[in-house]
């Protein structure tokens, strides 16, 4: 029936194997889509933001505005009271490094010159790799100590 | 219905190649330009060597680099470890000057782009490395005062048309050093400050002609550079820039799962960094914690970037005032190597620990733990397909 069959039962078949070559391939795409890398909620990746016990704003953005891999740079540490007054006299140490590849930062930068209105320049910065770097702040200034992190991402 | 099988056909045959040939995404395809040569950017002046660009410089430092006077037994020069014709490395798991060294001869393409020199980082320019073999006694075993009799007497004259008068010699003695043996040290205490500024400075000067030489010394196109140029102007490779099915995946490897780019990376395959790789120690070799104890040795060097023979100003001395000197992660941390020209350099590593790219692959997909400190790499299941197309990438860097 099938072997001998008429014009329209081989329209059929041929739609049959089209119709199953295209489930064929919705099955690859479902496959491919699935096990692609889930996007996990990506770090923090804000320039300012409240420190940990909430005393202080701090903002942090690359001295020249670009950040650029592998050369040592400045970056500026903008410090406010939560009532927008610039924090002076801080003194100010710096940490981190990259969660992911368990290493601290191949620099140990320092907050080198107070620049007025809350503003610190944070020298010796330098990120050698791309991924998630963390930058920890430890901040003391006339109205407490208290700690900020922030992520860059590269 | 012939026309329609056919199509159907064709389908299943592009669909099956597409498959089978490693496409790259456009992040992939940043990563391989952030790799070519031409992302190199023009080698910065530097500033701490105020005759880095200097040409009768360079032609001086290229005279002393052949010299094997310029060593106590009159056989060794920078260019018996450094050859000329072998990359400036000299194919050995360690160094032979005068005597045996206790780490692997590195090669010179690009070496003035890095901020630090050695395995271990322990001098932080390129004129203070070049002093160190000249008194180190595994290598050109000589000392200062006697080097710069040396010059006096061979090269005077060059000398003082590039970096001025000399200064008077005939009152030093002729072996002298702070680093030398017993008797040279004693000879180095009993000389004035003026003799010692002296011959210091002679001392220095030869480090910066060295290094103004050795910055002519950059790396050369490969396979992999006109690979990346077609691929980022969207132009199909031809000639030798097409990739095999085999390094395509070598380099999808290498920039993606197997994490060979998160420290091999910019154009020169480096981030000019010191990580613990869980390389093992040669047996017979002295303790060697690399970068752990460099720290002290580049804080104490007289030539280095905060010392009295850098030229301009101490704005140029960052590395070393940012430099981490206290950190778990320095101990036996060595620096990264480029990767470029990797494949017809055997053996590898900071004593020459591994014969082979593939014993290379085999100990990073491993991960074995430091016998001190802590590795940062972390196991890696590869195939051995997988591990063949990684070396078979590698080898695109040397062709």
């Amino acid at each position: 029936m099938f072997g001998r069959g008429t014009g329209l039962a081989s329209l059929w078949r041929y739609l049959l194997a089209g119709l199953g070559l295209a489930a064929l391939l919705a099955g690859i795409l479902a496959i491919v889509y699935l096990t692609a890398p889930q996007s996990a909620p990506g770090p923090d990746i804000s320039r300012s933001k409240k420190t940990a016990n909430g005393l202080f704003v701090a903002s942090f953005q690359p001295e020249r505005g670009i950040i650029k891999q592998g050369e040592l740079q400045s970056w500026l540490l903008t410090l406010k009271t939560v009532a927008g007054a610039p924090v002076e006299g801080a003194a100010i140490s710096v940490s981190g490094g990259m969660p992911q590849h368990n290493h601290g930062l191949p620099t140990s930068p320092q907050a080198t010159d107070y620049l007025g209105e809350g503003r610190y320049r944070i020298e010796g910065l330098k990120f050698t790799m791309s991924g998630v770097w963390q930058l920890r702040f430890a901040i003391s200034a006339a109205a407490g100590s208290d700690t900020v992190v922030f992520n860059v991402v590269l | 219905m012939i026309r329609l099988s056919r199509l159907l056909a064709l389908a299943a045959v592009l669909l099956v190649a597409g498959c089978g040939k490693p496409q790259f995404s456009d992040a992939e395809k940043n990563t391989i330009a952030s790799l070519a040569l031409n992302a190199l950017p023009a080698l910065k002046p530097d500033t701490t060597n105020r005759f880095a660009d200097v040409p009768a410089a360079a032609a001086l430092g290229s005279t002393l680099f052949f010299d094997q006077g310029m060593s106590h037994d009159g056989n060794v020069s920078c260019s018996t470890c450094h050859k000329i014709d072998r990359q400036f490395q000299d194919d050995l798991p360690q160094a032979v000057g005068v005597g045996r060294t206790n780490r692997r001869s590195m090669p010179l393409a690009g070496v003035a782009r890095n901020p630090w020199f050695f395995w271990d980082g322990r001098r932080d320019s390129l004129w203070a490395q070049a002093l160190t073999p000249l008194e180190n006694p595994l290598e050109q075993a000589g000392n200062r005062a006697a080097f710069a009799h040396y010059i006096q007497k061979r090269f005077g004259e060059r000398y003082e048309r590039i970096f001025g008068p000399l200064p008077d010699l005939s009152t030093v003695p002729a072996n002298a050093s702070p680093l030398g043996n017993e008797a040279e040290q004693a000879a180095w205490k009993a000389m004035t400050p003026t003799q010692a500024e002296g011959v210091n400075r002679v001392f220095a000067n030869i480090g910066k002609a060295i290094a103004a030489f050795e910055r002519s010394i950059e790396p050369a196109q490969t396979r992999f550079d006109r690979f990346a140029i077609d691929l980022a102007s969207g132009a199909k490779p031809k000639g030798d820039a097409a990739f095999s099915p085999e390094e395509m995946l070598g380099l999808k490897l290498f920039i993606g799962k197997a994490n060979c780019v998160t420290c091999h990376n910019g154009p020169r395959f480096t981030d000019n960094s010191f990580h613990n790789t869980g390389v093992p120690p040669v047996k017979d070799l002295p303790l060697d914690r690399g970068r752990f104890d460099a720290v002290a040795q580049v804080e104490a060097d007289p030539f280095n970037c905060f010392g009295a023979f850098r030229d301009g100003d101490a704005g140029a001395c960052g590395e070393l005032r940012f430099m981490v000197k206290a950190a778990p992660e320095l101990v036996r941390a060595y620096k990264t190597p480029s990767l470029r020209g990797a494949a017809t350099r055997p053996p590898y590593m900071h004593a020459g620990q591994f014969s082979s790219l593939e014993e290379v692959v085999a100990h990073y997909a491993k991960a074995e733990a430091s016998v001190e400190g802590t590795s940062e790499v972390h196991p890696l299941q590869l195939s051995d397909h997988e591990r063949a197309a990684l070396v078979a990438f590698l080898k695109t860097l040397s062709e």
